[in-house]
């Protein structure tokens, strides 16, 4: 009775006054929102103009290209104490684009093994990851750093004992000490570059191979061994060529300076505290997410597929973790997001990413405002960044509905 | 690290959005809020600014608060302390948190200008110096090339150390930390080889290690240090009230007047004496600088002289027993120089 009313009344809208009329309304506080937001930006930006002018100090980002005249610890990019103050920012942003980018990886991996361990069928198994996601889960990351860093890190051999294992030892190549872990930096020589360009025709071949064989399924129904193939496609012609150039890659091996080891690698404790610490800490959100996508597939779906003659592998790959990857990868960008953000945490072991450096220049300089705004541009277009790429793949992994 | 950023913001936002509280006349403000904010260091520096075990604030910094405080309320329970790190100091008194910043700041000239901040009086001279473990063998901070070096961020310290390696052809591993207690950790952990900061620091972080006589401090000064209180720019009043409160606690030890006879030299026949305690009848020294005529007989009275606070605070009667080197007075070869109280 009432929907035959509303579509009667439908044809002519009822005259009411301008007043409560809906669509001027909505204009009204539309524009009104509007001034209130331009009101509130311009107050601000006066405000602080007129405060800055009071202190006799000038706004505007020219101070970027004086020196900076401080040494950063960790630089993967030239820089030295004549470096300008943008140089120092760009290392910054490297080295938290670095941490972040490992910490995603390894907590993607180790996210997906506890989660699915927590489901297993072995009672032990399953405990043990239910242990590692409440403990992590359950203590803030700023102590899992701290944890890291000062409770297991730091406590390792010093490098003094490291000298002496090395007069017992001269043969030694690899040491774990508290000042980090050093490791024989690979340089490559003359003819390198044909083993790098033949891995990259050997991961070509083996994409194709690949597609081949998918179409060969369709049209015969047998499938070739892929994955053996595709090893073998990527691993034989850069050995061949490796050893066909006479082995084009020697190492530079850390010996004792007069403090510290010389030459090689070294990857630092800052660095490693920093990075296990966010993996392991976001590992144990991605896990419980991993679990709940693989919970969310009905067990109709596995069943219907063993019905149709899948093997439990292929029941895996083709029919649950598609439909799990739907539910999974929303709340995993966030985690991804939490962990770019976490990075920041970098400052309380004196690990030089963004914050700390532009923290450092806040200091020299004073420029407060602008070094605060340096930091939420770039941190907002990372997770942007981040946020867009996640959405894309969501967007393939979605269901096709035809 | 959050506490930091958000002081930062707050210091941000202080600049952005609260235009009435930066008022250009610090006084005005102290004397009607009752009560002088003061920046002091958050790490428990001992011997410069540090909280003792019942949470009372003691330190030469502390001391100039308080010798603020006395001059214009005579009454040095009128300060109210706020522990900065290195990193939030500049900003929390650019946007008007604290009316006088009085921890260990290096006056340069940059922060005299660049920054908005004025400095005048010193109240310890300082140099840059190394901590070095002894077992190292290191007798020299020209032989640390290659060392680690952990050092405080945004410090001219951090800047110095840069210059001196450099000057000198020699590398070093920087090992950097946003707060001081960090620093003090990873030193004491063996991650660097050496320490760098103010020689005074030294001296106090070293009585914090595991093990002190472990440690020693290497002769080499590479840099000056001039530490005093800092005020923002364009209020010559508060500035001079600022300084001479600093001004004469020397000026008291130099005329011999201390905590205990102070009120025994009101009755002295020194004209000197009786213009800087306030006994002479038509004096206007203390209303021209806007504080009660017995300004000076107040922190006397309260803080003691420069002396008798050097020495309680980082002198021979602290743990530190930091001789007097630069900061004696004028008189006895040191830099300690007020100017005439006339």
């Amino acid at each position: 009775m009432a929907l035959a009313d509303t579509r009667e009344g439908s044809g002519d809208p009822p005259k009411v006054s301008l007043f409560y009329n809906p669509k001027l309304r909505s204009y009204l506080f539309q524009a009104l929102t509007l001034l209130f937001i331009v009101w509130v930006i311009w107050y601000a930006w006066h405000n602080a103009a007129q405060n800055l002018a009071r202190a006799n100090m000038t706004a505007g980002f020219g101070f970027l290209k004086s020196r900076a005249g401080f040494d950063l610890a960790q630089s993967l990019i030239i820089y030295s104490s004549d470096s300008t103050y943008l140089r120092a920012l760009q290392v910054g942003l490297i080295n938290t684009l670095v941490v972040a980018a490992a910490g995603i990886v390894t907590a993607t991996i180790v996210g997906l093994l506890i989660g699915t361990g927590r489901l297993s069928h072995n009672w032990l198994i399953s405990r043990l990851c239910t242990v590692y996601i409440e403990i992590f889960r359950n203590i803030p990351p700023l102590l899992v750093i701290f944890f890291w860093y000062l409770g297991v890190l730091a406590l390792l051999p010093s490098i003094r004992s490291i000298f002496q294992h090395l007069e017992e030892n001269p043969d030694a190549v690899f040491f774990i000490s508290n000042r980090g872990i050093y490791l024989p930096a690979p340089v490559s020589e003359d003819g390198f570059v044909a083993v790098v360009v033949a891995l990259a025709i050997g991961i070509v071949a083996a994409i194709a191979f690949t597609f081949w064989a998918n179409a060969r399924q369709r049209a015969t129904g047998r499938r070739p061994p892929v994955g053996l193939i595709n090893i073998g496609l990527i691993v034989l012609p850069p050995l061949a060529v490796f050893f066909a150039n006479g082995m084009p890659l020697s190492f530079d091996y850390p010996v004792p300076g007069s403090f510290n080891m010389r030459g090689g690698m070294v990857i630092g404790p800052e660095f490693l505290a920093l990075y296990l610490a966010l993996s392991l800490y976001t590992a144990a959100f991605i896990a419980e997410i991993v679990r709940a996508g693989i919970r969310g597939v009905p067990q109709g779906q596995t069943e219907a597929a063993y019905a149709l003659g899948l093997r439990p592998r292929a029941t895996t790959r083709l029919v649950v973790l598609p439909q799990a990857l739907r539910i999974i990868i929303p709340p995993l960008t966030s985690q991804y997001l939490n962990l770019i953000k976490n990075s920041s945490l970098a400052v309380a072991v004196g690990y030089a990413d963004l914050v700390a450096v532009g923290g450092t220049i806040l200091n020299q300089s004073g420029r407060s405002i602008e070094v605060i705004a340096i930091w939420m541009v770039v941190y907002v277009s990372i997770s942007l960044i981040t946020s867009l790429f996640m959405n894309w793949f969501n967007a393939k992994m979605a269901l096709v509905e035809r | 690290m959050a506490k930091k950023i958000v002081t930062a913001l707050a210091g941000v936002a202080a600049l952005g959005i609260g235009v009435t509280t930066a008022n250009a006349d610090t006084l005005s403000d102290v004397k009607a809020k009752g009560f002088v904010q003061c920046g002091v260091n958050g790490s428990n520096l001992a011997g410069f600014g540090a909280q003792d075990s019942s949470g009372n604030w003691t330190g030469l910094d502390v001391d100039l608060c308080k010798a603020v405080a006395a001059a214009i309320f005579g009454d040095v329970s009128k300060v109210k302390y706020t522990p900065l790190s290195a990193k939030d100091r500049f900003p929390a008194l650019q946007s008007g948190e604290i009316d006088l910043l009085s921890r260990n700041t290096t006056w340069s000239i940059s922060r005299d200008s660049q920054l908005g901040f004025d400095f005048r009086a010193v109240n310890y001279y300082d140099g840059q110096g190394f901590m070095v473990r002894k077992e190292l063998g290191v007798k020299s901070a020209l032989e640390l090339s290659g060392a680690s070096v952990c050092v405080q961020s945004g410090t001219t310290t951090e800047l110095n150390l840069a210059d001196y390696f450099r000057a000198n052809n020699m590398d070093f591993k920087p090992v950097v930390f946003e707060a001081q207690d960090e620093a003090d950790a990873a030193y004491n952990a063996g991650r660097c080889d050496a320490y760098t900061t103010d020689a005074s620091g030294l001296y106090s972080i070293r009585l914090k290690l595991g093990n002190p006589d472990d440690h020693m401090v290497l002769p080499e000064i590479i840099s000056k240090e001039p530490l005093g209180p800092a005020v923002r720019q364009n209020d010559s009043r508060w500035l001079d009230i600022v300084s001479w409160s600093y001004y004469a606690m020397v000026a008291a030890e130099e005329f011999g007047i201390t905590q205990a006879n102070v009120d025994e030299m009101k009755g002295s026949d020194n004209p000197d004496i009786k213009r800087f305690l306030g006994e002479e009848a038509d004096s206007t020294i203390g209303s021209d600088l806007g504080l009660p005529k017995d300004w000076a007989y107040q922190i006397v009275k309260s803080v003691g002289n420069y002396g008798e606070s050097f020495e309680r605070n980082v002198g021979q009667g602290s743990p530190l027993k930091i001789e007097r080197g630069l900061n004696a007075l004028w008189t006895k070869g040191g830099l300690q120089y007020a100017p005439p109280v006339r």
